[in-house]
């Protein structure tokens, strides 16, 4: 049968593959961003197995909170994707070093 | 028994486009991998008895997110042999790091968790359970401020999204509607003065 387990091993399994792409695609932000995205939804999928388990709706609340902040991020990121583009003509991460950081 | 199965084959679709998303070398491939990742978690969660939230996921995620990220790649041009650069490179490395995450997250699960009914299966919700209706019941009583506070956050982001992508062409005929209401009458009458004159009979 399905336990808890099983979920919370496969958002172990999502979120390491989200980390592993955010160090392969270094360069590329809008593939940045979806890494990004792939991490918030595996750790929506631990909050949906402990509310689950412990039979406690506040986790599913703390689910649609995330969802609502993974959505304005999404826009606001890719709003100063869009104007940096229109500045710098490029997207590519090693190229954005005009803050000598 | 089927729910095993189920969750096995949705499992093992969710973790093929999760690895299509991080390794495709295109980015409209990777993003509409990423759509079919939401779509077997939604599923997931279905599994998870979590109805409300598999029903938003979709509609937020891949109705709403998903198409701004595939109007934004097709928008932008990107060079991609440029981008692929390093990608070797810095392979090992990635596949490092995820190993010593999920090593991580591994001992937590399944040595930290004594005493934690992590191996139950939990008991299905009765017949005539609405879970929108739960959700709601705590969503808008307890958590209230809460859910005030993410409709200002979603505001925050409507506005901050118009003010960076609006931009003003110079050399443009439109209307200034502030400057145009702002006018006061002096600024557009002006009273003339004139001597009173005969009109010619003829």
């Amino acid at each position: 049968m399905i336990t808890v387990s099983h979920y919370l091993v496969l958002a172990a399994v999502l979120f390491s593959l989200s980390v592993a792409g955010i160090f392969i695609n270094r360069k590329n932000v809008i593939l940045l961003l979806m890494c990004i995205e792939l991490m918030l939804l595996a750790v929506n999928f631990n909050f949906i197995a402990f509310s689950r388990m412990l039979g406690d709706e506040v986790g599913q609340v703390f689910v649609f909170f995330i969802l609502t902040v993974a959505a304005a991020e999404a826009a606001i990121g890719l709003a100063i994707l869009v104007v940096l583009f229109r500045v710098r003509q490029s997207i590519n991460v090693e190229e954005l070093d005009s803050l000598k950081g | 028994m089927i729910t095993t199965l189920l969750f096995y084959g949705f499992a093992a679709v969710l973790v093929i486009a999760a690895l299509g998303v991080i390794t495709s070398r295109n980015p409209v491939h990777a993003a509409l991998f990423l759509v079919l990742a939401f779509f077997e978690s939604s599923m997931l969660w279905l599994l998870m008895e979590a109805e409300f939230l598999a029903v938003v996921l979709i509609l937020v995620y891949v109705g709403a997110v998903m198409v701004l990220f595939l109007f934004v790649v097709m928008m932008i041009d990107i060079n991609l042999d440029r981008m692929r650069e390093g990608y070797t490179r810095y392979m090992p490395l990635g596949i490092g790091v995820a190993i010593v995450v999920i090593l991580e997250i591994g001992h937590v699960i399944w040595f930290r968790s004594q005493g934690l009914p992590f191996l139950t299966v939990p008991e299905p919700h009765p017949e005539g359970y609405s879970n929108t209706k739960e959700l709601g019941a705590v969503l808008y009583t307890e958590h209230v401020y809460a859910f005030e506070l993410a409709s200002v956050v979603l505001l925050l982001a409507i506005v901050a999204a118009i003010t960076l992508t609006m931009r003003r062409r110079p050399g443009l005929k439109t209307q200034n509607i502030a400057e145009q209401v702002a006018v006061r009458r002096d600024d557009r009458v002006r009273l003339v003065k004139m001597e009173p004159t005969k009109e010619s009979d003829e």
